[in-house]
């Protein structure tokens, strides 16, 4: 005991006098029992609800590998997993693929605001083609509803909702991912689950992303949708023509956006928003292609083409034109 | 193998005066378990029903987890205030004070890594960030450079507790050359995990809020007013509680340290105020948003308030003479705290998302699930900062060490009742 206080500077306290010590520490080492006892129910009520958590993750996804590191083999299983995970859920078979770039091609889309009438038409068809969930609902393309005379974003409206459109003295900003060919979406990514492909669509893979949402913070353009629930589709809606970097279900928990429809565009397809435009002011194509209808619109529009935001530097390759 | 047998013996001992101490230790103890169980519980239906049990929407995607981080990792990084009078000034009174700072350091780095660890979408995922099994986007991402930074921090403070507690232990003179260069490592390092946090939102070009040049520097100097202010508090309740003595000059050290750095970040304030409101851009609709509110929407505009009037009321009574008495001085303290919290938690994080790129003023509320994690994280920080200074005190004290080692064993395998816990228990029936 005397070795105790072998220290100078910390106050001496005195010697007890007298020492219950043997029953005190029965009490203790009884109360200690019951304490950790009591303390592992608690432990285990507290995380029941976990149950729920059965097939959020497995070790056979856990170990899968990053979308770049994949063998055509490896690649192969994944798909297979996906399919039957699929069927389990929707009972459906869907045709999931993992289309690659084309060579010789980037993809670049440019809307004509003359032209377009505020329908949403084209956030719905996105919604029915890329598997997003209805509930709670997520959309990829917003449109803002602006007030002629201004590019000012804080003067429109997001949730208008009038008899008819268009609406007179106004005009219709959709926006969605602009596909920067300089993306600071990317550039963020802790664990580069988004990067950029050859044919300039940025995608994510939802299989590797941890969903810090680090990207939704870096995104000028609110392109970026996270999936705060597990995303519900409605059986009949489902589009089984799916590809991995797409519009394939999504988990819960991970970032997704608009991936110019690539389970459609890498098949040669238009994307489903430009396809159900009444108007024809969506316009979409391959700009290293000469002959090609976006470059000559490029060519053609270019004193009334502008980009969204270009003192960010984002380089988007979707342009915004009027009609002269 | 007697080395390592050593060592093990010392995290037992240390392990065992962990769990004891009089019924105030206990309830305390306990109160801060039960907290961080019911923060488990809470954790847990976060996870099977998504974020969507947050206040987190895609127009607002950080919200209090975020902000928790962002303050802590400036309490964690101004621990280093104590470290820098006792290496480079030589000041005596401070210098085995070190030690409490560096552990506040690791238990604040703790919190921070749990609540980042908590805003994950994809917990099961954050192993895809270590190198070699995942892909870590170093150097691109200012979220990788957190990562790395707080973690080596983490590491260099444990490091140099680690070692000093051990030779304590061991009665031996500590090797400078084993800690020293680590010492002065740290102090840098706690400079730049700060300024890679404050990187992180200053790197986001889109959001004019946060891509300032002037954030990283003001993140500092209210750093250096929280860490330390916390500290002055944390160090009167150590002293007494325990048979701790804490000199009243070391806190008045402090308080230099918490007046200066306020002045500071008083004066980076009205430079950023100014620069939001005179010049009267669009940009400025963020700071518009967190003062005054746009169009009826305005969940800051009282909290920032609150906080501009603790900041004002700190400041008032630090640059008095008044502060020099410790009430005074805990008072202030404890405003200051509160002010930094809100005005760079929530403060900073939320109007940064307020209005979205696109124009829409979407506000954020945190719900009672996501409150109480945050709670519970507190609590769990609590909790290991006190389990800490409970095995470090004795051990500085010199009541636990090598010699008495032996009759500890010997005495009883099982004994609760080392020679340590006596001490505290004294000194309750002392009070009584």
């Amino acid at each position: 005991m005397s070795d105790m206080h072998s220290t100078p500077g910390p106050r001496e306290p005195a010697r007890p006098g007298n020492d219950n010590g043997m029953s005190r520490r029965s009490f203790l080492r009884l109360s200690g029992g019951a304490t950790a006892f009591a303390g592992v129910a608690a432990l285990t009520a507290g995380l029941a609800p976990l149950r729920e958590l059965a097939s959020f993750t497995s070790l056979e996804k856990f170990l899968q590998k990053h979308y770049k590191e994949m063998t055509p083999r490896e690649m192969e299983r994944v798909l297979d997993r996906i399919a039957r995970e699929v069927e389990r859920q929707y009972g459906m078979r869907p045709h999931v693929r993992d289309l690659k770039p084309m060579d010789g091609v980037e993809f670049v889309y440019a809307l004509n605001l003359s032209r377009c009438i505020g329908c949403r038409r084209c956030v719905h068809a996105c919604v029915a083609e890329n598997n997003q969930s209805g509930d709670p609902a997520l959309e990829y393309i917003r449109v803002v509803k602006m007030p002629q005379g201004t590019f000012d974003l804080t003067k429109g409206e997001h949730n208008y909702e009038p008899e008819s459109v268009p609406e007179e003295g106004y005009f219709y900003m959709p926006v969605q991912c602009q596909q920067c060919a300089n993306p600071p979406c990317v550039k963020v990514c802790p664990v580069r689950a988004t990067w950029q492909e050859p044919d300039g669509i940025t995608v994510i893979d939802y299989d590797w992303c941890i969903g810090c949402r680090y990207c939704q913070a870096a995104c000028p353009y609110f392109a970026r949708r996270f999936n705060f629930k597990k995303p519900v589709i409605p059986k009949e809606r489902l589009n089984p023509n799916m590809s991995y970097l797409g519009n394939r279900p999504r988990e819960v928990g991970v970032v997704e956006k608009c991936h110019f429809c690539i389970q459609r565009t890498r098949a040669g397809r238009y994307p489903a928003c430009l396809e159900v435009c009444p108007v024809g002011a969506r316009k979409f194509g391959n700009v290293l292609d000469p002959e090609s209808e976006i470059s000559y619109i490029l060519r053609e529009k270019r004193v009334f083409t502008f980009i969204l935001k270009e003192e960010q530097g984002t380089l988007p390759r979707f342009f915004y034109y009027l009609d002269k | 193998m007697t080395v390592v047998r050593n060592y093990l013996l010392f995290l037992r001992r240390c392990l065992r005066v962990a769990f004891a101490g009089d019924w105030r230790y206990y309830a305390w103890m306990g109160v801060l378990t039960a907290i961080t169980l019911a923060g488990l519980h809470a954790y847990a239906e976060q996870l099977a029903g998504g974020l969507a049990t947050t206040g987190m929407t895609d127009q607002v995607s950080w919200g209090i987890y975020i902000a928790n981080f962002t303050f802590l990792v400036g309490v964690a990084a101004a621990a280093v205030m104590l470290v820098i009078p006792v290496y480079i000034y030589r000041n005596r009174h401070l210098s085995d004070l070190v030690v409490f700072g560096e552990l506040l350091a690791v238990a604040a780095i703790l919190m921070c890594l749990a609540f980042v660890t908590v805003d994950l979408g994809r917990p099961d995922r954050a192993a895809y960030m270590v190198p070699g099994f995942g892909k870590l986007n170093f150097p691109g991402s200012m979220l990788a450079w957190d990562v790395v930074v707080l973690a080596g921090y983490l590491l260099l403070n444990a490091h140099i507790i680690g070692y000093l507690l051990y030779c304590r232990y061991q009665n031996w003179t500590p090797r400078r050359w084993f800690y020293i260069p680590f010492v002065f490592v740290a102090i840098v390092w706690a400079i730049s995990i700060h300024t890679v946090t404050a990187f992180l939102f200053v790197g986001l070009g889109g959001r004019d809020f946060w891509s300032q040049a002037i954030v990283g520097p003001r993140f500092i100097a209210s750093a250096f007013v929280a860490g330390p202010a916390l500290i002055i508090l944390a160090l009167q309740v150590i002293r007494r509680v325990s048979t701790y003595v804490v000199p009243d000059e070391a806190l008045l050290t402090l308080r230099s340290i918490v007046q200066v750095a306020m002045l500071i970040n008083a004066f980076l304030l009205i430079n950023e105020v100014f620069k939001k409101f005179y010049t009267d851009t669009a940009h400025g609709a963020s700071a518009e948003y967190l003062y005054f509110g746009i169009n009826g929407h305005d969940a800051l505009v009282p909290w920032i308030w609150t906080a501009i009037a603790l900041n004002i009321v700190a400041l008032a009574i630090l640059v008095l003479p008044v502060s020099k008495s410790l009430r005074y001085l805990n008072t202030a303290c404890a405003c200051a705290i509160v002010g930094i919290w809100i005005e760079k938690g929530m403060g900073l994080v939320v109007p940064g998302f307020v209005p979205t790129p696109l124009g829409e003023v979407v506000e954020y509320m945190p719900t009672w699930n996501e409150t109480l994690i945050s709670f519970a994280i507190w609590a769990f920080g609590l909790l290991a900062f006190t389990v800490l200074l409970r095995i470090s005190i004795p051990i500085l004290q010199g009541s636990i060490n090598k010699e008495n080692e032996r009759a500890e064993i010997r005495g009883s395998g099982r004994s609760v009742r080392t020679p340590e816990t006596r001490a505290l228990h004294v000194q309750t029936e002392e009070e009584k």
